[in-house]
């Protein structure tokens, strides 16, 4: 858990907390953090290839809304699938492009035994329940059980802050 | 979507194009463009519309939490519905608490929670658990099996 975080100094966390909002817009974005955060631009590079590579950035690039975009159904699929297959399952539905996030998670038994979460986007409900319906034919008879949580309310989002 | 700015094609292959691989160098930007058969200024102009549109919720590095030394996890309540708005305002109250989206099912709240210690996570659903009366039933990740995120526009 704290492993790549113990190797991050403060240079790092200072350049995490000035870009986790956005890389600016401008021509050379990179020199303006640099510049802002009163750093050389090659160290700036340097430091942020290095956590992508190590993994602590997982990707640079568009992050959509897909509320935005029209995707405004969203189903958290929930799935009790033999603990003993579950990554290889896992490791197939989050392969789907239309699985956002697919993740092994405890079962609360009796009153909760579902142990596979993969959340699935579309534009309505019946778009949803066709994807989750791909989802269950590709499990076969390894999905004892499935359900979809829709969603039908925001009660709060805010989105995750560092700070250094 | 928005009315003001209907998305033509090229919005579009920027939208899903840039979903990742944003390369690391001093004008990337340029390089996009390149690749992408468009002006740097274009790119630039496109994306920042995109942006105050709300197309984009954000444009740059997405930082993976708990390789940042911070812990996650997913919890639920099963919550009475004449009690429903009260106990949305008590576990919102918690700074920690991230997200939180109302579901049709007997769980029918679940909640994100983020904080900067692990332990922390374990203290702030004992306080929820305390001022609301209700099990919070917590559902930490064991395995992620995240591959892209990818939206069609």
């Amino acid at each position: 858990m704290s492993e790549s975080s113990d190797l991050l100094d403060e240079t790092d966390r200072r350049i995490i907390v000035a870009t986790q909002g956005g890389l600016p817009l401008v021509a050379e974005p990179y020199g303006a953090v640099a510049d802002e955060l009163g750093l050389d631009v090659d160290d700036v590079m340097a430091r942020m290839q290095r956590m992508l590579d190590g993994g602590l950035i997982r990707r640079i690039g568009a992050v959509p809304n897909h509320y935005a975009l029209g995707y405004r159904a969203n189903g958290m699929s929930v799935w009790d699938v033999p603990d003993e297959d579950i990554s290889e399952i896992g490791k197939m539905v989050g392969d789907l492009d239309f699985v956002s996030h697919c993740y092994h998670r405890p079962r609360h038994l009796p009153y909760w035994s579902y142990n596979l979460f993969a959340m699935v986007h579309g534009r309505d409900r019946d778009e949803v329940s066709d994807k989750v319906e791909r989802i269950a034919k590709l499990m076969g008879i390894k999905d004892r059980r499935h359900e979809i949580l829709y969603s039908h309310r925001i009660l709060k989002k805010t989105g995750l802050r560092f700070t250094a | 979507m928005t009315e003001k700015h209907p998305l033509d094609e090229i919005d579009r292959r920027i939208i899903n194009g840039l979903q990742g691989g944003f390369p690391i160098c001093s004008s990337p930007y340029a390089a996009v463009a390149h690749d992408m058969g468009l002006a740097e200024d274009d790119l630039l102009r496109r994306l920042q519309r995109l942006r105050t549109d709300g197309l984009l919720s954000r444009f740059g590095p997405m930082y993976h939490a708990e390789k940042l030394g911070g812990a996650l996890t997913l919890a639920a309540i099963s919550v009475p519905e004449d009690r429903y708005d009260a106990v949305a305002e008590q576990v919102n109250a918690h700074a920690e608490v991230a997200h939180n989206y109302a579901r049709e099912h007997q769980l029918n709240m679940w909640f994100v929670l983020a904080t900067e210690q692990l332990s922390r996570i374990d203290e702030v659903i004992a306080e929820i658990e305390a001022e609301t009366g209700l099990k919070v039933y917590n559902m930490p990740k064991k395995e992620e099996f995240f591959i892209g995120l990818r939206f069609e526009a």
